[in-house]
């Protein structure tokens, strides 16, 4: 998330929740812990006070390569005009019904 | 929760000047994004000026959010239950918890956290001046949650759809967590209001030391808010300071009926025509004369500030050395 220097040496840790069995873990914010077990426990305690989670992953944020935004044109924009990959493309006889 | 001091300037404010100029692509682009309210994350080109209001503006809601623990925080030890005790310490974790949302989204802006702590405690960076009064009674604690957290959440709702993404998703979160605050203050002030004589007038005698400093807490009238009409062009700021105001009064007035306190302004009345309360003259001279530190507690609140932080500092260094050996361990084992 953010290249800025951590607090001294305390690195900085991307937090993923999971609401409930069976849902995704989702990136909920960052925070700065001296290492993993502490990251885990912080974010525990940050991100999950009002039952918001049933399983917490931590990444420390120095591990995660971003697509850079200059190449957003290039990378997405091919996506654009490919209409057909969507089902609204194709037109079905109302007969047939929910396809 | 606490945000006045939003468009307060500090040191880092003077820095801040929009150099006119013809507008590069990224500008353009920027511009065009700004227009169509549409938001901008932390890896697209901003303008420097946008960067500097938003790090000020943001690393000074963190700095109100755990300032704003230490009034409160006075009154752990002296809840008159376990249930009331068990809620503030809540309630305090709480705002210790939207300072990070908040210092992490200020350093997505490229701040390192240690800097604007740094600004903090050398008295440079400015926080919330509603904590800068002393809390002197139990029914405080109360007002502070019904009327700081109110006028915080008026400030604070309309920030979820400000145009700088990490800000936005913080305040979300805080603005979910808020509403408790709000009435667990209130209910308290109810219980009061149906107990003694004696404490009824406790919750009176606190409404009426915190109602005007709170009007203050929505920042300076339009007119002489420099910062305002910048912040609003750039999706930052959505309301202005005035409307956010006339807002909360209008909300509140009917709150304060139904737990039975009068709010001490005698020119506070309903305004047909206008379909809002008027009200009186806010003393801007004790405002900025507490912005500037000579409140009754801003030495004290910084000094306990500051001190916390270095009475810390081993803790953080062992935390670290910790980190440092067991990995060296791991290191051994796996050779």
């Amino acid at each position: 998330m953010s290249t800025a220097p951590a607090l001294k040496d305390w690195p900085l840790w991307e937090v993923f929740v999971r609401s409930k069995q069976g849902l995704e873990h989702k990136h909920c914010g960052s925070l700065h812990a001296a290492d993993a077990a502490q990251a885990l426990h912080m974010a525990r305690d940050v991100y999950t006070r009002r039952q918001e989670g049933v399983s917490i992953w931590v990444v420390p944020s120095a591990a995660i390569t971003a697509s850079n935004p200059d190449d957003k044109g290039e990378l997405f924009d091919p996506a654009a005009d490919k209409i057909y990959r969507h089902p609204t493309f194709y037109e079905i006889p109302e007969e047939v019904g929910h396809m | 929760m606490y945000t006045q001091a939003m468009d307060i300037p500090d040191e880092s404010g003077k820095k801040l000047a929009v150099v006119p100029g013809a507008a590069s692509d990224q500008e353009a682009a920027f511009e065009a994004r700004i227009a169509a309210d549409g938001r901008i994350e932390p890896q697209d080109w901003m303008p420097e000026a946008y960067r500097k209001t938003l790090v000020r503006q943001i690393s000074q809601h963190a700095h109100s959010e755990i300032v704003g623990m230490l009034p409160e925080g006075n009154w752990i030890s002296r809840a008159p239950s376990l249930k009331r005790k068990a809620i503030l310490i809540a309630k305090v974790q709480d705002e210790g918890g939207h300072g990070l949302y908040l210092y992490s989204a200020a350093e997505t802006l490229g701040t390192g956290r240690d800097e604007m702590l740094a600004g903090l405690h050398s008295g440079k960076a400015k926080y919330s001046s509603i904590f800068n009064y002393p809390t002197l009674n139990w029914a405080d604690v109360g007002v502070i949650g019904w009327l700081v957290d109110g006028a915080a959440i008026m400030n604070q709702i309309p920030l979820c759809r400000c145009s700088y993404g990490p800000y936005a998703r913080a305040m979300i979160r805080v603005c979910k967590e808020e509403s408790f605050h709000q009435r667990q203050g209130y209910e308290a002030l109810l219980v009061m209001m149906k107990g003694t004589d004696e404490q009824r007038a406790l919750v009176q005698d606190a409404v009426n030391r915190y109602w005007w400093k709170c009007l203050a807490m929505f920042g300076p009238p339009d007119a002489d808010s420099p910062h305002s009409a910048q912040g609003m062009r750039w999706g930052i700021k959505r309301i202005s300071n005035d409307e956010l105001r006339q807002k909360f009064i209008d909300a509140t007035v009917p709150q304060a009926k139904v737990l039975g306190v009068t709010l001490p302004d005698p020119d506070l009345k309903w305004n047909e025509e206008r379909g809002h309360y008027d009200y009186g003259q806010i003393d801007w001279a004790e405002f900025w004369n507490t912005v500037e530190g000579n409140g009754p507690c801003n030495k004290e609140r910084l000094a306990t500030r500051v001190k916390a932080h270095n009475d810390g500092q081993w803790v953080r260094d062992a935390a670290l050395a910790y980190a440092r050996k067991q990995k060296e361990r791991q290191v051994k084992e796996a050779a």
